[in-house]
């Protein structure tokens, strides 16, 4: 039931971008017809999903709901061989179920933004493309969730991986989106030749491409660790795991804000089902794997946030973010494979669990702030967080969903990151408690990381949400800022509700978490406690009642009693100067720039400053650049070398078909006489 | 039943005094007789009966942000055990809520420094944001070190009496915690070495600066929010340094009091001793709190 009802989602979410494309290009019909079909599929792959995670109960990899697919492909094709005995094709188990839901979330959410965000009336040249390809980019990664077989997979990573490449290349006029579509269309293959070298390797190890789990005996150690290297840097490059980040930033900014929303919140965290979903079928794994993912998590975790504080554009800023936030979610993951390798049921159950929970947490948060972002884009024009400021007042309906959407990815109480972030931090707090185990003393250090990218959140969700909705307006851009429409505003308030529901209900969720990690640790010795034993969600759920109550409570009470309305309200107190202006507010710029000064030694900001010479100096500008390391530093230049190394072959392109034909002619004899047997013939001439 | 209301009337009566009693040793330091002890809570009655005046470039958040900070410390005043008595509320994991309820004010108190649109406020708040970021690893390495001393996972029992391990491993790790905890102290309630309660310049203040156009009522809330922080971090430290217990709460809790003050007086010695940091040799200081708190952790491991 719940397979068949995914699969319809997936076919309806495919084609319903499809449909509009016969339609003229100024007709609003295709983009509501896209709707029409995009929300029943969404709602239809949420059931599905649902009716999977509330029925799945035993444990096992793949052990429930798993069809096999009679293939029509006649027996004894070639390679086509091996389809013929009727494999297992697709199937649904807690963890496929469990990331299926964002899937289809922000699926139907977003495109129903889009109705106002990118209506077809104001977008005539490529609309219809940005709904054809949304469609596919859902059904694709849908289907790589419910995959069964390594074909399957790569069909529906493919499918997301190229679809997405035109969805960030929406406004493709833009020489900005075309370098940030290619970057992110190199790096993603890349990812994927890692992925076709992991399969073959799975298949050598396993004997078939299903996706089954391998057991200790039927690979070695050597064998396992390409599998895991290889598919970390696969699903790695997906995730935006920091040093496999490079395409990320530029990418998502560039994208419609709707498609950022997509890619943050949904598509990266294919990645991490991929590395979930494998290191789940390998046999309890050694303790340096948890352990590299410990620190890749801490570092995409804290430098993440670090460059975001140096960014100047708001969606730039807002994907750094992601990776930070990616780092957070490997980190959870790399507890539970800590766990695993030592045999501790809690710290994998801990660990898995606020990973899970954080990929949909950072789904829910992020999607919002990066739909605000696009209500913010659509209002001003501009992505530029230092020209913006005030918004609050024109858009109070953004601001404050943007609000809740900053203090959740903080991980502050009352909402939904405080408690994936808890899991964790409870996770890493057990290892303590190991005596005699210097490593698992080691594994404890990650909680003060922790604490200080949540700090560095804190600091840069502040320089945000003040800069841009706060204060007044720093440029003339803001001066026609507007409420966005309905369309816009009512999937950032659902959001906006999850966030609300899983911070102050926390104990709804301990069930459907227990199924998706009781599926993947099916092959380890199952946690013998349950999540809501290890941690008093009962009592975190009414203490966050109670601080989102009574802050609520406290403020209504407060603006009554002083009567708030009726107070004076004069100018800000500027400390005894009259007339400021709203140029001399403190900028995001000059706000991250304390901060920044502590991460300078990895950061390197560069910039122009202005140098004071004469008594009137005239007229100067100031400006500060942060630079992607990985990228600005390393990759571009190496590409660079490379380039000028290749350019020596470049006299072999002539042009003319004779010269090629002579190739070819050349390369054929250099064929036939690697082909002579040489050494017969030798041997024949020196016997003589 | 009965510790649990000396907790509530302790958390909500005791903290104005606090700043009185620093503000008293510095006087009789310089010389001065100073203002009374209780001036805090004159201050307090009289700013709540007071109008408010409002700038004209803040929005809600302005007057939201004082009562979810007073909110957040007293929940986390909940948490927290005074003396040898338990909290109220303890459950696995409130650790984590304390640090991210104090979090939680820091967030809504710079937001509304930022509200004014001041370039001095927007001074203050980035420094108060910097400063955490640094405190709050350190604050981490200390609870780490505490559960590891006792083996617990929640503040009551994690605190209660960190001595029980054998006094020659948990002696000097206990030492090195309690310095740490000490300049975080400083540091997140805004005392000398860090920033200066009393200057007068705007430039120089963090959280002083940042209230500036709070007024009334609300200015009120934000003095006692502050002190009740000055409380409850207080009270965390105490458990550190001055783990005693007599098992009688007659006695215990006049002691618990004693304490309290006792290390208010301290906190006035320090800033009668010590002249302010450079805003920029700040950080070092919280470094320093970090190395102090981690290393204590990591002499427990070995």
């Amino acid at each position: 039931m719940s397979l068949s009802l995914i699969l319809i989602a997936i076919v309806l979410a495919a084609l319903s971008g499809a449909v509009g494309l016969g339609l003229d290009r100024r007709s609003a019909w295709g983009q509501r017809l896209a709707v029409a079909l995009m929300v029943p599929a969404a709602i239809a792959g949420l059931t599905g999903a649902g009716l999977a995670l509330a029925h799945t109960s035993e444990p096992g990899p793949f052990a429930t709901r798993s069809v096999a697919v009679p293939t029509t492909m006649p027996a004894g094709i070639g390679s086509w061989q091996l389809l013929s005995n009727r494999p297992m094709l697709v199937g649904v188990d807690a963890l496929s179920a469990f990331f299926l839901v964002p899937i289809f979330l922000i699926g139907g959410l977003g495109s129903i933004y889009g109705l106002g965000y990118w209506p077809q009336a104001g977008h005539v040249a490529n609309g219809r493309k940005l709904r054809f390809f949304w469609g596919t980019v859902v059904a694709g990664m849908a289907l790589l969730v419910v995959a069964r077989h390594a074909f399957v997979f790569l069909l529906g990573w493919e499918v997301m991986a190229l679809s997405a490449f035109f969805l960030v290349d929406t406004e493709d006029h833009l020489a900005e989106v075309r370098w940030a579509s290619w970057l992110y269309l190199v790096s993603t293959h890349v990812g994927t030749l890692c992925l076709f070298a992991m399969f073959c390797l799975l298949r050598l190890a396993s004997g078939s491409f299903e996706l089954t789990s391998l057991t200790a005996g039927q690979a070695g150690p050597g064998l396992l660790t390409a599998i895991f290297v290889l598919g970390l840097v696969g699903f790695g490059l997906k995730a935006g795991i920091m040093p496999f980040h490079f395409w990320l930033p530029g990418a998502h900014a560039s994208a419609p804000s709707h498609v950022s929303a997509l890619m943050s919140g949904v598509l990266i965290k294919m990645g991490i089902y991929g590395l979930v979903r494998i290191t789940g079928l390998m046999p309890p794994p050694p303790l340096a794997w948890g352990g590299l993912l410990l620190i890749l998590g801490s570092v995409s975790g804290v430098l993440g946030v670090a460059y975001a504080l140096g960014q100047h554009d708001l969606k730039k800023l807002l994907a750094y973010h992601s990776i930070e936030n990616i780092g957070i979610i490997v980190m959870g993951l790399g507890l539970a494979l800590v766990g695993r390798s030592l045999g501790r049921p809690d710290w994998v159950l801990l660990g898995l669990a606020g990973c899970l929970l954080h990929v949909w947490n950072h789904c829910l948060f992020k999607a919002l702030l990066f739909l605000g972002a696009g209500s913010v884009v659509h209002a001003t024009g501009t992505r530029q967080i230092d020209r913006l400021g005030g918004l609050a007042k024109a858009m109070p309906w953004t601001a404050g969903l943007f609000l809740v959407g900053a203090v959740a990815i903080c991980g502050l109480p009352p909402l939904n990151g405080f408690i994936s972030e808890l899991f964790i931090y409870l996770g890493l707090w057990r290892t303590t408690g190991l005596a005699g185990e210097p490593s698992a003393a080691s594994v404890a250090v990650a909680a003060p990381v922790l604490a200080l990218i949540g700090a560095l959140a804190l600091a840069c969700f502040v320089k945000v949400f003040g800069a841009v909705f706060l204060g007044s307006a720093r440029s003339g851009d803001t001066q026609s800022a507007h409420e966005a429409p309905g369309s816009m505003v009512g999937p950032m308030i659902i959001l906006a509700g999850c966030c609300g529901f899983i911070g102050l209900v926390p104990g709804m969720v301990a069930p459907v978490l227990q199924r998706a990690v009781g599926s993947w640790a099916g092959a380890a010795p199952t946690p013998g406690e349950a999540l809501t034993g290890l941690v008093s969600l009962k009592w975190i759920g009414m203490m966050n009642v109670s601080l989102a109550g009574l802050a609520i409570l406290g403020t209504v009470v407060l603006a009554k009693r002083t009567h708030l309305a009726q107070a004076p309200r004069v100018g800000t107190w500027d400390c005894g100067y009259a007339r400021p202006t709203a140029r001399m507010q403190y900028t995001a710029s000059s706000f991250a720039q304390f901060v920044l000064g502590l991460f300078h030694w990895v950061l390197r900001p560069h910039g122009q400053a202005p140098v004071l010479r004469r008594l009137v100096p005239p007229p100067a500008y100031f400006e500060t650049h942060v630079d992607d390391y990985v990228l600005d530093g390393q990759i571009l230049p190496a590409a660079r070398f490379v380039q000028r190394w290749m350019a020596r072959f470049r006299g072999l392109q002539r042009g003319l078909t004779q010269h090629y034909v002579l190739y070819i002619l050349a390369t054929v004899i250099a064929l036939l006489i690697w082909t002579l047997p040489i050494h017969q013939i030798l041997a024949r001439l020196l016997a003589r | 039943m009965l510790n649990t209301a000396i907790h509530l009337l302790l958390l909500l009566l005791l903290p104005p005094l606090l700043p009185g009693v620093i503000n008293k040793t510095k006087a009789l330091f310089a010389g001065r007789q100073g203002p009374p002890l209780l001036q805090s809570y004159y201050d307090l009655a009289k700013l709540m009966r007071k109008d408010l005046v409002l700038s004209s470039t803040t929005t809600w958040i302005f007057v939201a942000a004082p009562v979810v900070t007073l909110v957040a410390v007293l929940l986390a005043g909940l948490l927290l055990p005074l003396g040898p008595f338990g909290a109220p509320i303890a459950f696995t994991g409130d650790l984590i809520l304390f640090a991210y309820l104090l979090g939680l004010g820091r967030f809504f108190t710079t937001a509304a420094a930022l509200d004014t649109g001041s370039a001095f406020e927007g001074m203050g708040a980035a420094r108060e944001v910097t400063f955490a970021c640094l405190a709050e690893p350190a604050l981490f390495f200390a609870l780490l070190a505490l559960a590891k001393i006792s083996g617990a996972l929640d503040l009551s029992a994690m605190l209660h009496d960190p001595l029980a391990g054998p006094l020659h491993t948990v002696m000097a790790p206990l030492v090195l915690v309690a310095i740490g905890l000490f300049i975080v102290l400083l540091a997140e309630n805004c005392r000398i070495p860090v920033d200066d309660p009393n200057t007068h310049l705007e430039l120089t203040m963090i959280h002083e600066v940042m209230v500036l156009d709070h007024s009334g009522p609300l200015l009120g809330l934000v003095l006692y929010g502050a002190a009740i922080k000055l409380f409850v971090l207080s009270a965390l430290i105490l458990h550190v340094i001055a783990p005693f217990q007599t098992g009688h709460p007659w006695v215990d809790w006049p002691m618990f009091v004693g304490e309290m003050l006792g290390l208010a007086v301290g906190v006035g010695v320090t800033e009668s001793i010590m002249a302010r940091l450079q805003m920029r040799h700040v950080p070092y200081l919280l470094i320093a709190a970090v190395l102090f708190c981690g290393f204590g952790f990591v002499l427990l491991v070995r």
